[in-house]
């Protein structure tokens, strides 16, 4: 087992590259070709030129963010007393946590219309306030593994034991503890996983589908059935999107332990002592 | 019942002797009220819902009928049809991954490959549904750039020769552009772990580079190549808008099946619906749990 040229793993990775990425050329070539004999950028411009694009785009866009705000609300308090109070609950909470990657989407959103149907003892789905809540719900749902993992990451990075006590100490209360203290050392954790649940639930199609909400993702498969090349020139945009949000997402996860939390932890305190 | 059960070990937990604060423990469990009751009216309660309508008939008695009509002839061939596609995609997707994690990582490359690859891994093993299924009627598609430069440039003509994306075989290579990545990024920790100590002592025993897969390699990663090829199988099977996407309405996996009784209702039984959720939900959960199961096996390696 002498170390030999490395013809084998050289090709391997090539063909995998390739594998990769010949889709990628292929569907931008393809979104190019919208105006015959040319290659030029129609197909982007007539998909930004469609007002439905932008009317669900902005849909799907204010449901994902809902749906990160009430994620980090329900999730961050909860880690945060889990690692400092209830120890013991960590299994189930993590369990729980955990069931959205074994409750496939549609047959989560199966139970919300038949619990939260005409007849049931909370009407969601009769109105389209109630959808939309019920939408959001669902996209806090899905992300809520990937919420929890990161939210928890961030605290067992920081010691929100001592922070607490310090916290305490200087009279604050549960909740000022919690919104002054714990949600500013863990806001790049947060951020982290914003970036991966906005990812996972702007193009979401079965909720939104099922649920009869004009979102992205339904209008996305109509365009497919209708069209040729905007659906290439949205796939191409739907990637760089993708990587965009998944290089936000590194970018923060990784951030805290190096530059974060040591002038944050002595900062704010020093703030405090002052008055 | 997860809630009852949580609420009440929190209760036996908290009136220990500790009397001086015991008034301030018995409240602890307060806390994760909140996330309890979310996830038990928005995650359990629907889910359960359900599970307990599975075995009703329309009339609210208790029944079996709903669970034995998935033997039914088409209920079978949607199963069987699904659970052979996520068996082919996790196959390829796990054995794809592997070629390429022992290329990238043990064999010899340098660093920036693997870097370049973990980094596109991590975006394409999340770029799933209705733009991956896109991507590919462009790329292989009738009209697709690839089959239309293979034909004009090479004369080959991928369709007249038996391929269509539009199959059973061209799903499952869809889905190898985000099974592929997602096997690299689980399998790369367990290749980390293979201890260069083993590979010199299997050297110097005289072991040639196919023993040493053969005796140690493979039998140490056995356990993580399974339960990651479970996990796959499980991504597979819950893939519902990449396939809709792709094939319509028609392709009769369990998803769409389920999807299009939603929408219409199908099978003119909601409960029969209930019960075909019920065997999604088994069938992932029992992978997903022999995948936790058999990662903590593996984990011993790595200590």
């Amino acid at each position: 087992m002498k170390k030999r040229f490395p013809l084998v793993a050289i090709l391997t990775a090539l063909f995998a590259a390739s594998f990769f990425i010949v889709p990628l050329i292929a569907t931008f070539y393809f979104s190019l070709k919208m105006v015959r004999g040319e290659l030029g950028f129609a197909a982007y411009a007539s998909v930004f030129g469609s007002a439905a694009f932008l009317q669900t785009i902005s849909y799907s866009t204010v449901a994902s963010l809902i749906a990160i705000v009430i994620g980090a609300v329900i999730i961050v308090p909860t880690a945060y007393w889990v690692r400092l109070k209830v120890p013991h609950l960590r299994p189930v909470v993590e369990f729980i946590s955990l069931l959205p990657l074994i409750v496939p989407p549609v047959v989560l959103v199966f139970g919300y219309i038949r619990l939260f149907g005409s007849s049931s003892w909370l009407p969601l789905t009769t109105t389209a306030t109630g959808t939309d809540i019920l939408l959001v719900i669902g996209y806090v749902v899905l992300s809520m593994p990937y919420m929890f993992r990161a939210v928890d990451n961030g605290m067992a990075a920081i010691d929100i034991a001592t922070l607490t006590e310090a916290a305490e100490s200087l009279g604050a209360s549960r909740l000022r503890t919690i919104a002054l203290v714990i949600f500013p050392n863990v806001r790049a954790a947060i951020i982290s996983g914003a970036f991966l649940t906005f990812s996972i639930s702007l193009g979401e199609f079965v909720l939104a589908s099922l649920l009869n909400r004009p979102a992205f993702g339904p209008y996305l498969v109509q365009l497919g059935q209708d069209r040729a090349y905007e659906p290439a020139a949205l796939a191409i945009m739907a990637f760089g999107f993708t990587w965009a949000c998944m290089a936000l997402m590194q970018l923060f996860a990784t951030r805290k332990p190096g530059q974060r939390w040591l002038p944050r932890l002595t900062k704010p305190a020093a703030q405090r002592t002052t008055p | 019942m997860t809630l009852d059960a949580s609420a009440s070990s929190a209760d036996t937990g908290a009136p220990r002797p500790r009397l001086a604060f015991g008034r301030h423990l018995d409240w602890n469990w307060l806390g994760v009220v909140p996330f309890f009751l979310f996830a038990f009216l928005f995650l359990i309660g629907p889910v359960l819902y359900l599970v307990v309508g599975a075995f009703q008939n329309a009339q609210g008695q208790f029944t079996f009928a709903n669970i034995l009509e998935l033997g039914s002839p088409n209920m079978v061939a949607s199963f069987s049809l699904t659970i052979r596609l996520s068996l082919l995609s996790a196959a390829m997707g796990a054995i794809a991954g592997l070629l390429l994690g022992q290329a990238v990582i043990l064999g010899g490359l340098p660093p920036w490959v693997r870097n370049a690859f973990t980094t596109f891994s991590g975006v394409a093993s999340n770029f799933a549904g209705v733009p991956l299924a896109f991507a590919f009627i462009a790329t292989l598609g009738r009209l697709g750039l690839v089959t239309v430069l293979l034909r004009d440039l090479f004369g080959i003509n991928l369709y007249a020769s038996g391929f269509n994306l539009f199959s059973f075989f061209g799903v499952s290579l869809v889905y190898l552009y985000f099974q592929l990545p997602l096997m690299f990024l689980i399998i790369a920790p367990a290749l980390d772990g293979l201890k260069q100590e083993w590979r010199e002592a299997a050297e110097i025993l005289g072991a040639s580079r196919s023993q040493y897969w053969q005796m140690i390699g493979l039998p140490v990663l056995l356990p993580t190549i399974l339960g990651c090829f479970l996990l796959l199988f499980a991504n597979a099977f819950g893939t519902l808008a990449t396939v809709y996407a792709l094939m319509g309405s028609g392709f009769d996996v369990v998803p769409i099946v389920l999807f299009q009784q939603i929408r219409g209702n199908v099978l003119y039984n909601p409960n029969l619906g209930y019960a075909l959720a019920l065997g999604m939900v088994v069938i992932m959960g029992v992978s997903n749990t022999l995948y936790l199961i058999l990662r903590k096996r593996a984990e011993r390696w790595q200590k």
